[in-house]
């Protein structure tokens, strides 16, 4: 092995260690002033008093319960229907073979380049003809055929072994049985990852939501929290700073508790 | 091969498609068209004006400065997430104590929403009872506006971006890392080979496809994430932070130029497409050492 010395170690370490304080500051800084009186939200003293009043007078002064219902239930929405089209697509395009399979492919492919986000106007024009403006519907309808999703379970589908297919499809097993039986349980890890991706994903999503929304009754947290911040009705820092805490809150519990799977399922997610 | 199959195969593909197509490839196409015609206003209905929307984004000082922010963001942004982002991953794949709580600083970030961070680094940098602007004053510095002034505001912006992507990236750096065999740390140690040359020469090499995954992904989010655009700054002061995805928001639903906003969509659709095909490209010439 190549030695390490005692100080390359400690050089490390240090400018790691400094390197991680930088990082955690602006959250430090914001969760400081959430959880202190106002007038102590740009004065450090050991001895201010802790309160919960900050998150309280934001809780009351905008519709957060609502906003946290449209969030859950579009995030929801959006991944059931993403697991159920997505794994059917997959299971075509892994085991099957038909006339203009590559061609099929490729035009999913596409997606992983031209998001929707980016055809921001064209998207909104067809959601005012289909009448869905100010829909949670239509914030999730163009996210429903997630490429991303195609490619990655297409992936973990070619690697089940074809004797187990052939094994299931001996014993009269349908296609759709095939898909439930075999595929879908081996699959599962892989779904679990792409689970995870997509629900942090379309918790944070903002520009399309705020496009498309303009009530009270469908805007995403985000929507509602860059036009609770952005009020200039002289709400205080602290108020804004629990806020914001707030509502990453529930994606940030979830990653504290469950670390490793967060990481394994980027990983997972991203490596192809 | 039975057709039966081929009819299964279809109808498996068919709902996803619908959907493929409704929201990415139609859109897409008919941006393109759009881009040709002229915004219908009122009774008036859309003419065709050939490349009319194209010159005259050429004449649009705003336009040239958007393209110009986009590319000095992207500059500013991907260097700086890559070169972060594997230090990050060279500092916590050591067990040690404390190793835990490293990682979590610098992972943490990411799973805030872009909208969320905005808010924090705006108070972080908020004139007067920001941290950074106190610790200018602690110094006898005067308060400094980095958002509010145009010759910061972009950098401040990209200095988000950069915080937010950073641990992102490095998960992906700390897998490679994982994969380096030991062997090689072995022979190269009885080269005598310093640790200096072995990461140059060897690991670098090494974790160049996740190099090149990273700097495909960080250059996508250069052009596709704005969010924290309109919480900070809103393209100002005076276009210093506009980038071209908020100048195509602005003028598709702020002035409601939706076929210039088209015009302006299929340039952005055309460098991501360049960075599709230089990312095709880049990875058929060797990267991948196995």
């Amino acid at each position: 092995m190549i030695r390490e010395s005692a100080l390359d170690k400690m050089l490390m370490r240090t400018a790691g260690w400094m390197l991680a304080a930088l990082w955690i500051v602006p959250l430090l800084y914001a969760l400081w002033s959430a959880f202190h009186p106002a007038a102590f939200e740009a004065r450090f003293d050991i001895t201010a008093p802790l309160t919960l009043e900050n998150f309280v007078t934001a809780w009351g002064k905008a519709p957060f319960a609502r906003y946290f219902l449209n969030t859950i239930f579009l995030v929801t929405l959006v991944l059931s229907v993403q697991l159920v089209l997505c794994t059917l697509a997959a299971f075509a395009f892994a085991r099957l073979e038909f006339p203009g399979k590559s061609l099929l492919f490729g035009l999913v492919l596409v997606q992983l380049l031209i998001m929707p986000d980016i055809l921001l106007v064209e998207n909104y024009r067809t959601m005012f003809r289909l009448g869905l403006v100010d829909t949670i519907l239509a914030i999730g309808l163009p996210y429903f055929a997630s490429g991303f999703a195609i490619f990655l379970l297409r992936q973990t589908f070619r690697t089940i072994p074809k004797e187990l297919d052939e094994a299931a499809r001996v014993e009269g097993c349908s296609l759709l049985g095939l898909l439930w039986r075999v595929y879908v349980p081996l699959g599962k890890p892989a779904m679990l990852a792409f689970g995870l991706v997509s629900v942090s994903h379309h918790w944070n999503n903002f520009l399309w939501p705020l496009v498309i929304t303009n009530s009270v009754e469908t805007r995403p947290l985000t929507v509602g929290l860059s036009i609770f911040a952005t009020t200039d009705s002289g709400i205080e820092w602290a108020v804004i700073n629990a806020a914001t805490l707030m509502t990453s809150a529930p994606l940030l519990l979830g990653f504290l508790l469950f670390q490793r799977q967060f990481v394994q399922s980027f990983l997972r997610a991203g490596i192809k | 091969m039975p057709r039966r199959q081929w009819i299964h195969a279809w109808l498996l593909l068919l709902p996803a498609f619908v959907f493929l197509i409704a929201f990415t490839h139609y859109p897409a196409v008919q941006t393109l068209i759009d881009s040709f015609w002229s915004t219908p206003k009122g009774r008036r209905p859309a003419a065709f004006v050939g490349a009319g929307n194209y010159t005259r984004m050429m004449a649009d000082p705003i336009f040239a400065k958007a393209m110009w922010n986009s590319a000095v963001y992207a500059a500013l942004t991907i260097p700086t997430s890559i070169v972060l982002s594997l230090a990050m991953a060279l500092f916590v794949q050591a067990r040690f104590a404390g190793v835990a709580l490293m990682r979590m600083a610098f992972f943490t970030p990411t799973v805030l929403p872009l909208i969320a961070v905005a808010n924090i680094w705006l108070f972080f940098y908020a004139p007067g009872f920001g941290l950074i602007d106190q610790v200018r004053m602690f110094f006898g510095l005067g308060s400094a506006n980095y958002v509010g002034q145009p010759a910061t505001a972009l950098y401040a912006v990209a200095a988000v971006t950069v915080w937010k992507e950073a641990g992102f990236f490095m998960i992906f750096y700390l897998a490679a890392l994982q994969t380096i065999p030991l062997s090689l740390k072995e022979a190269a140690a009885i080269e005598g080979c310093s640790r200096l040359t072995f990461f140059r020469r060897v690991t670098l090499p090494l974790i160049m496809p996740t190099t090149l995954f990273v700097s495909v992904n960080a250059t996508i989010n250069a052009f596709r994430l704005v969010d924290h655009v309109f919480v900070m700054t809103r393209g100002g002061p005076d276009n210093a932070s506009m980038l071209m995805l908020y100048y195509i928001f602005e003028n598709g639903f702020r002035f409601w130029d939706t076929a210039y906003a088209a015009a302006l969509t299929v340039v952005l659709v055309a460098i991501l497409t360049l960075v599709g095909i230089g990312q095709f490209f880049a990875a058929d010439r060797k990267v991948h050492y196995r």
